[in-house]
């Protein structure tokens, strides 16, 4: 997903001489291409996230479109207060990039577990969240970045879905609209799976079972406060909704959907059920694989 | 209001700063009169601005770290015409664009502050965007003294330095007094002139009560490769015998009677 990422931002970059790219003496084997193609438009500020999150501000202050870029915790809650000040009550064009959302550096411990993340960065008023799940979604959310002007965080899994085929994506969508990944057999059914960030593969396994087989599988990429209003119709149509997310229950996206359903006027009930991952995660090291199959993420 | 001195502009600053203080039962009011001849000499002698065009592209960029003592800038911005003296009137009141920490949403202030430790790393992103872009404007940052207990300043400081960042002035408004004590008595920071030095900075100690000196050493041609910093000694409470060094003067306001011994002792009637 990083590199893909990183692809987009280099090309853009060629067009666009108002593209910053921060690192936090992170990016190894990635940003390597970028800095050689773009030097002047590429810093690195050491390992120091809340100078970093600061210079981004006013970096942007100066019309500057800036992306920093960071594992998840670093670039988020190290530096929470200069997103929040700095950045999102300025309304700054600052692109706040996490690599490794979710679980993706299990492995490495309880330091690299990006599973509070949403409940942070959804709190910011002007913040929009974008937490692609498959190609298209990246290559949809980078589109929308760059056409934004206002504060963005990409949450970055790890890999691309392997499970997923062909999406049915649309080429185009548009923030706080939900979209297609996968039908279920029965098209009628009511019933979905509504996904943010890179657990499409769970999804799609949810769907193999008997008791999701009627579920179709939807995702919502691009999500914040701000698009909280555009939910209950999307909500509506629906009798069941499953919410599925790498992330801890408590602030999450499952939560965020449950705020905007009962926010609305009810057209008819809609059953919204959470799926994410159990807080002992918090205690417990291991790959992303073993780690949700121990924990028995999405089952 | 046409003040061409920057010893009568910081008379009028202090006395403004105490009334909107005062009728805004406001704290902060030590702090603002430490910077009031800081504020000056920068407004009337070395920032480059336009009050018409606040943001006028090659304007030079000041911003106030310190933002709890934004009573003082807000003071200068009106004196200086960026909006009118009667605009002072809603300061910290109910819907007001003037709350008492330094608002972007007020004309001439570049940047909201109030937790301190913003603002030296945003005035570094300001600096990096003019010399990448070869423009001639500088950035000046007015930080406190006890600010400096925020590791978000030296690590603004190393990056600075590390990329000479020569456009870049760092003012410290030392008046040796913070929240509940004295500076040595909290976190001691001394020597400071050495810490700053071995980070890689142009450092010089001035009277930030003494114009002259203020002049000399925030001219722009007073400048090496490397950013600057200026160590203003200081006095809280700068000007009224009854508030200076008096660490209650960072909560207190003065009430009308105070007010008025004030205003007498800095010698400006409003």
């Amino acid at each position: 997903m990083r590199n893909y990422f990183i692809d987009l931002l280099t090309k853009e970059a060629k067009s666009n001489n108002k593209i910053m790219l921060m690192v936090g003496d992170l990016g190894f084997s990635v940003v390597e291409n970028f800095k050689e193609k773009y030097p002047k438009q590429f810093i690195n500020a050491g390992v120091a996230e809340q100078n970093m999150t600061g210079m981004a501000a006013g970096l942007a202050s100066e019309k500057f479109h800036v992306f920093t870029y960071s594992i998840a915790n670093f670039n988020t809650f190290r530096c929470s207060e200069q997103i929040r000040n700095d950045i999102d009550y300025h309304n700054y064009n600052v692109t706040v990039v996490s690599v490794g959302g979710g679980l993706s550096y299990g492995a490495l411990g309880y330091s690299h577990h990006a599973i509070q993340d949403y409940a942070l960065m959804r709190s910011f008023p002007n913040m929009t969240i974008y937490a692609p799940g498959t190609r298209s979604e990246i290559a949809n959310c980078m589109k929308q970045i760059f056409k934004s002007k206002s504060p963005a965080y990409l949450r970055l899994g790890k890999t691309l879905p392997k499970n997923l085929k062909k999406p049915n994506q649309p080429h185009d969508y548009a923030p706080g609209k939900w979209t297609k990944i996968l039908e279920c057999k029965n098209r009628e059914s009511k019933k979905c799976i509504l996904t943010t960030g890179a657990v499409i593969d769970d999804a799609v396994k949810m769907q193999k079972k008997e008791e999701f087989s009627n579920y179709h599988i939807y995702s919502l990429p691009i999500w914040g406060m701000k698009y909280k209003t555009l939910q209950a119709q999307q909500i509506n149509k629906w009798d069941e909704i499953v919410t599925l997310e790498d992330h801890l229950e408590d602030g999450g996206f499952g939560s965020y959907i449950l705020e905007c359903n009962s926010s609305i006027q009810k057209v008819g009930e809609t059953k919204i059920k959470l799926k994410s991952l159990n807080k002992n995660v918090c205690n417990t090291v291991g790959d992303q694989d073993n780690l949700k199959e121990h924990f028995k993420f999405a089952h | 209001m046409n003040i061409n001195s920057s010893v009568l502009l910081s008379k009028y600053i202090k006395a403004y700063t105490l009334k909107m203080v005062s009728k805004a039962k406001a704290s902060h009011v030590g702090g603002g009169l430490s910077i009031s001849d800081i504020l000056a000499v920068l407004y009337n002698n070395i920032l480059y601005f336009d009050s018409q065009k606040p943001l006028l592209e090659n304007r030079d960029r000041f911003i106030l770290s310190k933002g709890h003592c934004c009573a003082a800038l807000y003071a200068t911005l009106a004196i200086k015409n960026f909006f009118t003296l009667r605009d002072l009137n809603s300061f910290a009141q109910f819907g007001s664009n003037f709350m008492s920490h330094a608002s972007h949403k007020v004309k001439g202030v570049e940047f909201s502050t109030g937790s301190l430790g913003h603002g030296l790393p945003y005035a570094v992103g300001k600096a990096v965007a003019a010399k990448s872009r070869n423009k001639k404007w500088e950035v000046f940052v007015l930080l406190s003294d006890g600010e400096l207990n925020e590791g978000s300043n030296w690590e603004a400081t190393l990056f600075a330095s590390h990329h000479n960042l020569n456009n870049l002035t760092i003012i410290v408004d030392y008046n040796k007094l913070q929240s509940l004590t004295t500076v040595e008595k909290t976190i001691k920071i001394e020597p400071l002139k050495d810490k700053f030095e071995a980070f890689g900075c142009y450092v010089s100690e001035v009277n930030g009560h003494d114009h002259e000196e203020l002049k000399n050493s925030l001219s722009k041609t007073n400048k090496k490769n490397s950013p600057k910093v200026i160590i203003a000694h200081t006095v809280k409470g700068k000007g009224v015998s009854f508030m200076e060094n008096r660490v209650e003067w960072h909560y207190k306001s003065p009430d009308e009677d105070q007010l008025e011994m004030a205003l007498n002792e800095i010698g400006v009637r409003l």
